[in-house]
């Protein structure tokens, strides 16, 4: 893991993520609930397909031509009886199904808030090929690594400041696109203190196999010691800090900034900001491979 | 201007070994297969039985062997990628993410489109006009120049290994990462010609077997009578006549983003990239259908032979074809639950994605009861048709579950998602393909296909499939993202390292159908398939020799039931005797035309010229390709007549064979 600042938050997340398949083992409710109905259409087909299999092969054995004990009857090519039963199973199973599917996409839509307390707002900025998070009411920003209150809702809103991203934190649930001029809404909690792998979940480019952030989940006391460190100290992310930063760059190591431009996030919705550059070695032409810049330093 | 626009010596990889040693390689094997040829004398045959011919049956072959090269070639990229993920775990790896990117591009772009679309097409050609009782499709030589455009998008993206490089954007190009400003190679360039190249290919396919279908049936062939197959392949060529025009324009917008400076999908001007995932999946769901519609046909002619009964539930099975159909045009959108819809939309495709899961469950209970007192024969096509319908009931189910939007809100491009589409694809496209070249081999060329390395493979590539991509399902469900150069998380390396071990497995697969043509090709002769009947047929092939005669049919057969070739055997068996022999009459046949070939030569000029900008060459295609069009046009003689006498000829050593078979029988 690419936490040098950080060898306890590495050995938390071994220590978390041993013996655990990340979508099985929910941090959050969002999470929990995607298993759950992952769980129940699973188990609603199971019900189906598992019998149809073992059909197919007792079907195919039993009949085997070598049986003499099976009846042959080449004239059994329709029964009205079985055609109502073949087209009912699925139909069935569909209804069923549907259900789920519109009652679970209405109550996990991402951009559905969590209710019980007043979320907490972030700005993700998907930038070539580092996440940049702001926080605006604290007016800090931090960059390959998101940090997160414990038990408290986070309202995300997330954009791209380039090519098109998915926001992705395995175990707190629901992934959404991050796209260039348009901005779009998650909502996540995650209820227990940890960190948590996350990602982005669409290719985005050569250094994409970087794009991937820790996620610390603090006690609210933590997180806000967490917030007034990150204030006291690092750069602050004005309009030229952020033309450097949206520049193509692989294998961010985290930091942070102390202060962030207002209105910095609405500036790259709008489009008032450039869009990312794209390659600058002049990836392209004839040359097949020329390197793509390396870390920002 | 330069002469060669931005062609240069740069294009050539000379600094990366793995591209450069195996371009090198295939150009001194195509080179040692040209001058073999040569020395053989071999260019007169080839260009006048293969090259130039617009027999259905050649050009069905000539289609499968492109789309069997192509699956090796695709196999070699599958392979690259797994060792690349095994090994660079917290670690690079051998290959860097500039190659790894256009290797995982060209892995999809080439099973799609130069692997499992040429061997459909080549099946469907191939069989169509048999199992119709007639000689040739509608257009025979739009034919081979369908053909032929495939082979020239094929070409041009193999030629992007040696001269410049492959799309690095993924095999659908998503944009903004596609256009100029992200991806200013000529990858994506090659990608879009290639495409549209050989799209316009499968255009041409779709327009002629539709066509072929609907018009030209043997006397007697009503709908209701058409073999399974036929249906199967009515409703794959109208998705393609109705889907691939989406794509063709679709590429057509980035391209004049990235070659004009329009703003389809760009970040500026008012473009808008979602548009771009919108229509390139509007094609791209119903393509799905087009991959598998013609393998659930296979199956079905498999079910039924080797079970020796007809199909169970014909009029079901043709609704639930139909159904899926069109059911297929109204579910796109679950490409892109996660690009922000709302819930509504959402529901609306989830739940109608899900109802194209009814037409799949009934012909899978369809196929479960056709075997139901039957006597079910264990060849190898039988094996390929009973593990389909195992890994595709579960493909189909992971599908399903990746339709339910909460679900798929985390298991969206994982290795689930890879997990599940090769679970159907493989399982479904690439086992009915297998099922149906042992099945139909014979018919083709004269002999059978060595059973013992045919089951040898099946179970060689089951298993294997089963492990690599089980790995893959837990790797989803373990929050791994597809398309990841190197990989950081510690806890993924065994399933990775699983998934390298099967793909070993599944090389031993495809090492045992090599061998197994091999073996077949040698003892041929113990092969022989005599009676053009190898697997006591039921419907019109297996009528005829094999192989066939090129005009397929003496007399063209007078249908009377829905299992043409079953009831003519059945009336010999009853009456102890063939049909009178018919009367005869001359018929026409189409010549042979180089228009197809010459076409595609422009058209790779094309193709090539326009990545690299050399517009003079781009203009000598288009006088080229146009001027070949209007010799064609213009030609005097479209046909030529075959007598009476050759006819009879080959008819009675038709009869003569079937004559033996009676006789044998009693």
């Amino acid at each position: 893991m690419k936490l040098r600042g950080l060898p306890t938050a590495g050995l938390l997340l071994f220590l978390g993520g041993c013996n655990r398949v990340a979508l099985l083992a929910p941090a959050g409710p969002i999470a929990e609930a995607n298993r759950a109905i992952l769980l129940n259409a699973l188990s609603i087909m199971l019900a189906i397909v598992i019998p149809t299999i073992v059909a197919a092969l007792v079907f195919a054995w039993w009949f085997r031509a070598g049986n003499r004990k099976a009846r042959y009857d080449p004239g059994f090519v329709y029964s009205g009886r079985i055609e109502l039963i073949v087209w009912s199973i699925p139909i069935l199973v569909v209804i069923f199904l549907g259900g789920v599917i519109w009652v679970g996409s209405h109550r996990l839509d991402p951009a559905r808030p969590i209710m019980a307390t007043r979320p907490l707002d972030i700005q993700v900025v998907a930038l070539d090929w580092k996440w940049l998070f702001i926080y605006p009411e604290q007016g800090t920003a931090s960059v390959n690594r998101l940090v997160v209150p414990t038990g408290v809702p986070v309202r995300f809103s997330i954009t791209s400041a380039s090519v098109m991203n998915m926001f992705f934190v395995p175990r707190l649930g629901s992934m959404i696109a991050a796209m260039n001029g348009m901005q779009n809404q998650l909502n996540l909690r995650s209820d227990a203190d940890g960190v948590y792998h996350g990602l982005s979940a669409q290719f985005s480019g050569d250094g994409f196999a970087d794009m991937h952030f820790a996620v610390l989940s603090l006690p609210t006391a933590q997180f806000a010691r967490w917030v007034d460190r990150t204030r006291a100290a690092g750069p602050s992310l004005d309009a030229r800090a952020y033309a450097m930063l949206a520049r193509q760059s692989q294998d961010v190591r985290p930091f942070t900034f102390r202060a962030v431009a207002p209105g910095l996030f609405q500036a790259i919705v709008g489009r008032e900001t450039a869009a990312g550059p794209g390659p600058q070695a002049g990836r392209g032409g004839p040359q097949v491979s020329p390197v793509t810049p390396g870390g920002l330093e | 201007m330069k002469l060669l626009g931005k062609l240069d010596w740069s294009a050539i990889p000379i600094h990366q070994p793995i591209p450069l040693i195996t371009s090198l390689t295939i150009l001194l094997l195509i080179g040692g297969l040209l001058g073999w040829v040569t020395v053989k004398r071999w260019w007169p045959y080839l260009w006048h039985e293969w090259i130039t011919s617009v027999d259905h049956k050649r050009i069905g072959v000539m289609y499968c062997l492109l789309g069997l090269v192509m699956l090796m070639r695709g196999f070699a990229d599958a392979i690259m990628m797994r060792t690349q993920q095994a090994v660079a775990i917290s670690a690079p790896g051998f290959l860097p993410p500039e190659h790894f990117d256009q290797i995982f591009s060209a892995h999809g772009t080439i099973m799609i489109f130069f692997g499992a679309m040429p061997l459909l097409i080549g099946m469907m050609n191939f069989v169509i006009p048999l199992q119709l009782g007639v000689r040739d499709v509608a257009f025979p030589t739009l034919n081979s120049t369908g053909f032929w455009l495939t082979a020239s998008g094929a070409l041009l993206v193999n030629a992007s290994l040696l001269i410049g490089e492959f799309s690095r954007a993924g095999w659908l190009p998503y944009p903004p990462l596609s256009e100029l400003a992200y991806s200013p190679g000529v990858g994506v360039d090659y990608y879009l010609w290639a495409i549209q190249i050989s799209g316009i290919g499968t255009l041409m396919t779709g327009v002629n077997l539709v066509t072929t279908i609907l018009k030209m049936r043997a006397p007697g062939m009503d709908y209701l009578r058409m073999p399974m197959f036929c249906w199967t392949s009515l409703a794959a060529n109208m998705l393609i006549v109705a889907a691939f025009p989406i794509l063709t324009a679709t590429l057509a917008m980035l391209t004049l983003d990235r070659y004009l400076g329009f703003h389809f999908f760009t970040n500026d001007a008012g473009g808008n990239m979602m548009m771009f995932v919108n229509l390139i999946w509007a094609w791209g769901h119903p393509e799905v259908y087009i991959l598998i519609l013609p393998a659930f046909g296979i199956f079905s002619e498999v079910f039924s032979t080797f079970s020796s009964k007809p199909l169970f539930g014909y009029r079901s099975m043709v609704a639930a074809t139909l159904f899926i159909c069109i059911v297929s045009f109204t579910v796109w959108l679950h490409h892109f639950f996660t690009m922000g819809a709302g819930a509504d939309v959402n529901a609306a495709f989830g739940i109608a994605t899900s109802i194209i899961a009814v037409g799949t469950g009934v012909k899978i209970y369809n196929w479960l009861f056709t075997m139901y007192r039957g006597r079910v024969r264990f060849a190898t096509p039988m094996l390929w048709s009973l593990g389909f319908i195992v890994t595709f009931s579960i493909g189909g189910m992971t599908g399903v579950l990746l339709a339910v939007p909460p679900a798929d809100f985390v298991l969206h491009n994982s290795m689930f998602l890879v997990a599940h589409f090769h679970n159907v694809i493989i399982g479904g496209v690439v086992f009915g393909l297998f099922a149906g070249l042992t099945y139909w081999f014979p018919k083709a060329f004269g002999f059978r296909l060595h059973e013992g390395w045919g089951k040898a493979a099946f179970w060689f590539s089951l298993a294997g499939f089963v492990i690599v991509f089980g790995a893959f399902y837990v790797l989803g469900l373990d929050g791994m993202t597809r398309r990841l150069q190197h990989v950081d998380v510690v806890e993924w390396e065994p399933w990775l390292l699983v998934s390298v071990a099967g793909v070993g497995v599944m090389l031993l697969g495809v090492l045992c159908q090599v061998i197994q043509l091999i073996v077949s090709i040698r003892s041929r002769e113990v092969l022989r398939d005599e009676s053009g009947d190898p697997w006591d047929g039921r419907s019109l092939e297996w009528s005829t020799l094999s192989p066939p005669p090129h005009f397929n049919f003496a007399v063209l057969p007078d249908v009377h039931g829905r299992e043409a070739y079953w009831t003519t055997k059945a009336q010999a068996i009853e009456r102890e005797a063939l049909a009178p022999e018919p009367d005869y009459s001359p018929i026409h046949m189409p010549v042979n035309s180089a228009t197809g070939f010459i076409t595609a030569f422009f058209s790779t000029l094309i193709g090539f010229a326009l990545v690299w900008h050399i517009w003079w060459l781009v203009a000598l295609g288009f006088v080229g390709a146009y001027a070949t069009f209007v010799v064609f046009a213009w030609r005097d003689q479209e046909d030529y007549e075959i007598g009476i006498d050759e006819l009879r000829a080959s008819d009675r050593e038709r009869r003569h064979v079937r004559q033996n078979w009676l006789e044998r029988r009693r």
